[in-house]
């Protein structure tokens, strides 16, 4: 009996965390049945974003979840937290800068961060480096768009960088910092 | 194209396997939770994943370039660079698609106020992204980093384009 609640339970926990794929695939479904050459393109696009994502995620889980074990709060405080100034600054623009990857696989690693007490202020600096400033991007970024546009580019954001994170840490209050950080905890 | 996508994989995977190996080393108990841990948070973000891009497949083959391009690839001025805004906001390419794509735009005719604004709103705006981002963070926290660096991009891009003007 018990066996057969927790069943149900998951299967509800389930549709509602895949609710949104669900719609997307039915909506997917459609356009296959109903024009079908916007459809194949859609699924081939799918399925190729679906490779790229499993290729590049299981590496950077991989090191959260070491980082999360290895680092304890006490260095990390020391290092990024409240008090770490320039220090805590320069390392989280160093974090976010070496690595690459989508924005997204950024938000995780900022949680930890968060779990860890690294200074808000230093978190938005992360986040800002880890979506634009990125070393390994830099050198296509160049052959692309040419070095000028690149350079200039790379310069004018370590700036807004900078610029965002002093008006997030103005504008959200100490409070709701706080209660995040505490979802962080629980996690 | 997709070399510089290859090359950092292979890097993250190369330091991803030297510290896994490290961790397993020094504490078999610890890389165990560790890979637990890890394992959670991917499941945990897996299906907001899955909804997204499965999303943005279905937008881009509604949206095909062409279209993009007749929309931004005139001189289009500060509509065209609110329109690069907007689409660099919503769109999710990795950042190797993203200049090749800005590239081939700018081959055709785009201005580079325009791609600059793609480029940057591209990287540092998520709209896609954002449920993802208010599950980490809170609502507030990230509707606000999301504004304030489309504003700040859209600046960005107006002042790439006037610092190449005398650059060049």
């Amino acid at each position: 009996m018990k066996e057969n609640n927790k069943k149900v339970f998951s299967l509800k926990l389930f549709l509602k965390q895949y609710l949104f794929f669900l719609i997307m695939l039915i909506l997917l479904g459609f356009f296959l049945i109903f024009k079908f050459d916007i459809g194949i393109k859609a699924a081939t696009v799918i399925v190729s974003s679906f490779k790229e994502i499993l290729l590049v995620l299981p590496p950077i889980f991989i090191l959260i979840g070491l980082l999360d074990e290895w680092t304890s709060k006490e260095t990390m405080i020391k290092l990024m937290g409240e008090k770490s100034g320039l220090k805590g600054i320069l390392l989280a623009f160093l974090i976010g800068t070496v690595a690459a990857g989508p924005l997204y696989a950024g938000f995780p690693i900022a949680m930890i961060l968060m779990k860890k007490h690294v200074k808000f202020f230093n978190i938005i600096i992360f986040i800002g480096a880890w979506s634009t400033t990125k070393i390994p991007m830099l050198l296509y970024e160049m052959s692309a768009l040419g070095y000028k546009f690149a350079l200039v580019r790379l310069a004018l954001n370590i700036f807004v960088i900078i610029i965002i994170a002093y008006i997030m840490e103005l504008v959200i209050k100490k409070d709701e910092i706080s209660s995040i950080y505490k979802k962080a905890e629980n996690y | 194209m997709k070399q510089g996508n290859y090359i950092f994989n292979i890097i993250v995977y190369l330091i991803a396997i030297v510290f896994l190996i490290i961790s397993f080393i020094k504490s078999k108990q610890k890389t165990k939770k560790a890979l637990i841990k890890a394992w959670n948070s991917f499941k945990n973000i897996l299906p907001m994943l899955l909804g997204i891009i499965t999303s943005i497949g279905l937008l881009l083959s509604i949206l095909n370039p062409e279209i993009i391009k007749k929309i931004i690839g005139e001189k289009s001025g500060a509509y065209g660079v609110l329109i690069s805004s907007i689409l660099g906001s919503v769109a999710l390419f990795p950042g190797v698609v993203a200049f090749s794509t800005a590239a081939l735009l700018l081959s055709s005719g785009a201005g580079y106020v325009q791609m600059a604004a793609f480029v940057q709103t591209l990287m540092m705006v998520g709209v896609i992204t954002l449920p993802m981002e208010i599950k980490y963070f809170n609502k507030k926290i990230a509707i606000l980093r999301n504004l304030i660096s489309f504003v700040l991009s859209v600046g960005v891009a107006y002042l790439i384009g006037f610092i190449l003007g005398l650059w060049n």
